[in-house]
């Protein structure tokens, strides 16, 4: 099953300590290959925290994991994701004449993934 | 813990753009450490505490250890080849590296961008049409008695925003702290920051401008359709409640974040932001400003303005600085595939940037400055490392409302500054221009009268 929800990826203060830490480092990596979702969406989906889900948009992709966030919190079909390296796998590059590509509330696909670790589904 | 311990009074933390300058560290000299940070963030004692001396290679060319003096010949060499490169970062360095690299990029006729343009460059277009009600964060602290913050979650990004400036703090016409301010919260989404406000509005994803838009037409005395919450997500009521708060305040303030800047509308988004603040002088006093995330890109905004007149975006191809977000914005040059070598320095696009722009660093010869490894230095034809600004490193940075603060370090680096390496690769670049007897860059041909030596 797979659907079409929107991504805001932002700061967290988790991925602000921890790129202190060191960019390259697993503490790193983790925060930022996980992506928030409303937990409505997440049982819809039939996700429990620490699954993996791909998001895909038209110029890449992401393997992540998901967590769960109260529905007050994270509307419905609002996703929220660490800035960092997955994040930016799934922006495009058209920055309308700015300087500035779209890098929140823009559409991803969703869907559940099992298998193969985020290492090697990550790209 | 050894004894041989010294502490830094007024010390500061340039993790954020809040650059707090009441810093007192207490530094272990032998472990080369920084052991405490009294009135640090969440943020900054992570900026502090995880800063360790590491013994890495001064430089690296093509992933082999090399000295700095190898490395700026092989950088200078690089740059002085290059027909179309791109000088790029610079929000995490201080003001005198700042001033060095755009000195470089004016020598080589350079595209020159910082980070600006993918945090809050289209803020920067706003100002350009709009213009900017601007303050310190000093008048806040003192005046404030109404704070908006609008799509940004201060709590996660700048925690002491809240309690140095802009909410807790007791000032000059506001005694009671808190008490005496207002505090509303817009935003998409429910972020820690939200327990911080008086008052929240969620609005729906993409709608800014329309909210914005409502806002100044009710400051006008407009009448404005109640189906604008089905199109935002905020009752008109919310917003009336709004409006008559923001006329009626002594002092007002809009601090706005990267949800306007990074989301569709960008640039209109922060502009009606802006027009909003304006139109509110009408009424009474109020300003906005933009929260500022690398501790020191407002720096790289002032210097690049003050030298260029433009602030990012920048290109020297003719000579002459041209401002073109679109054209000279580095997300574009390299997604287009048109600089053939970029120098960077303290900045990570290749985890920061479009798929597009990552797949062309990879094709052209990096030059990096950084003192930590990252996915940029990884791919770098030739990499720095270097000091730490503000913890080995004096100089200059300017807090996000462009005051200058002078940084007290705690501790000596083995590694040069960036000031140091981009002042040797510029004096490097002199010499080559003077053997080969011309210009560089794409504006060689037009400003060279006779053939070049080399070429």
């Amino acid at each position: 099953m797979a659907e079409t929800m929107s991504l805001i990826a932002g700061r967290s203060s988790k991925q602000g300590t921890s790129l202190c830490a060191g960019k390259l480092e697993p503490e790193y990596c983790e925060v930022t290959s996980t992506v928030e979702m409303n937990v409505n969406d997440m049982a819809r989906l039939g996700l429990k925290d620490g699954d993996r889900v791909r998001l895909r948009t038209e110029v890449g992709e992401a393997v992540v994991h998901c967590k769960g966030r109260d529905a007050a919190d994270l509307p419905l079909g609002v996703l929220f994701i660490a800035y960092g390296p997955p994040s930016s796998q799934l922006m495009g590059s058209d920055t309308a004449g700015t300087g500035m590509p779209l890098s929140k509330n823009f559409e991803v696909i969703v869907e559940p993934v099992t298998g193969q670790s985020i290492g090697e589904e990550a790209r | 813990m050894s004894e041989n311990i010294r502490t830094v009074e007024n010390a500061t933390c340039t993790f954020c753009g809040c650059v707090c300058d009441d810093m007192i560290l207490t530094v272990d000299l032998d472990e080369k450490r920084i052991t405490r940070a009294k009135n640090a963030c969440v943020l900054g004692r992570a900026w502090f505490s995880e800063h360790k001396h590491e013994e890495r290679p001064y430089a690296l060319i093509r992933g082999k250890e090399a000295s700095t003096a190898e490395a700026v010949e092989e950088a200078a060499q690089i740059l002085a080849k290059a027909r179309f490169p791109v000088t790029y970062g610079l929000s995490d360095t201080t003001c005198e590296a700042q001033r060095q690299a755009l000195a470089i990029a004016d020598l080589i006729g350079s595209n020159l961008d910082t980070t600006t343009s993918v945090c809050h460059g289209p803020s920067g277009i706003a100002f350009e049409g709009i213009g900017e009600s601007t303050m310190t964060l000093g008048e806040v602290k003192n005046r404030a008695d109404l704070v908006i913050f609008w799509g940004g979650n201060p709590a996660a990004s700048h925690p002491r925003l809240f309690t140095r400036y802009a909410v807790t703090p007791k000032g000059m016409y506001v005694p009671n702290g808190k008490k005496d301010r207002t505090v509303v919260l817009v935003d998409v989404r429910r972020t820690p920051s939200v327990p911080v406000a008086d008052i929240f509005i969620q609005v729906k994803p993409r709608s800014d401008f329309e909210v914005l838009w409502a806002l100044r037409a009710l400051v006008k005395g407009r009448r404005v359709s109640p189906s604008i919450e089905q199109r935002t997500g905020v009752a008109l009521a919310t917003l009336e409640d709004l409006v008559n708060r923001m006329k009626s305040c002594q002092y007002g303030v809009l601090l706005f974040g990267m949800g306007l800047t990074m989301t569709r509308g960008r640039h209109f988004n922060s502009g009606a932001l802006l027009a909003l603040a304006t139109d509110l002088n009408e009424y009474t006093h109020f300003v906005a400003k933009p929260v500022r995330g690398h501790g020191n890109v407002t720096g790289a905004d002032n210097i690049v303005s003050w030298q260029t007149g433009f602030p990012f975006g920048v290109n020297f191809s003719r000579g002459y600085p041209r401002f073109n977000p679109g054209e000279f914005t580095t997300v574009d040059l390299l997604s287009r595939g048109e600089v053939d070598a970029a120098l960077i320095i303290a900045s990570d696009p290749a985890s920061n940037f479009p798929r597009a722009a990552v797949e062309h660093l990879r094709k052209i010869p990096v030059i990096v400055l950084d003192p930590n490894p990252t996915e940029t230095t990884q791919l770098a034809h030739v990499a720095f490392t270097t000091a730490t600004y503000g913890i080995n490193v004096p100089g200059t940075v300017y807090r996000m409302d462009d005051v200058p603060i002078t940084l007290r370090p705690a501790f000596e680096s083995p590694y040069p500054s960036d000031e140091d390496v981009l002042t040797a690769i510029k004096n490097r670049l002199r010499e080559l221009r003077l053997a080969r007897g011309g210009a560089y860059g794409a504006g060689a041909t037009q400003k060279v009268a006779a053939p070049l030596p080399s070429d």
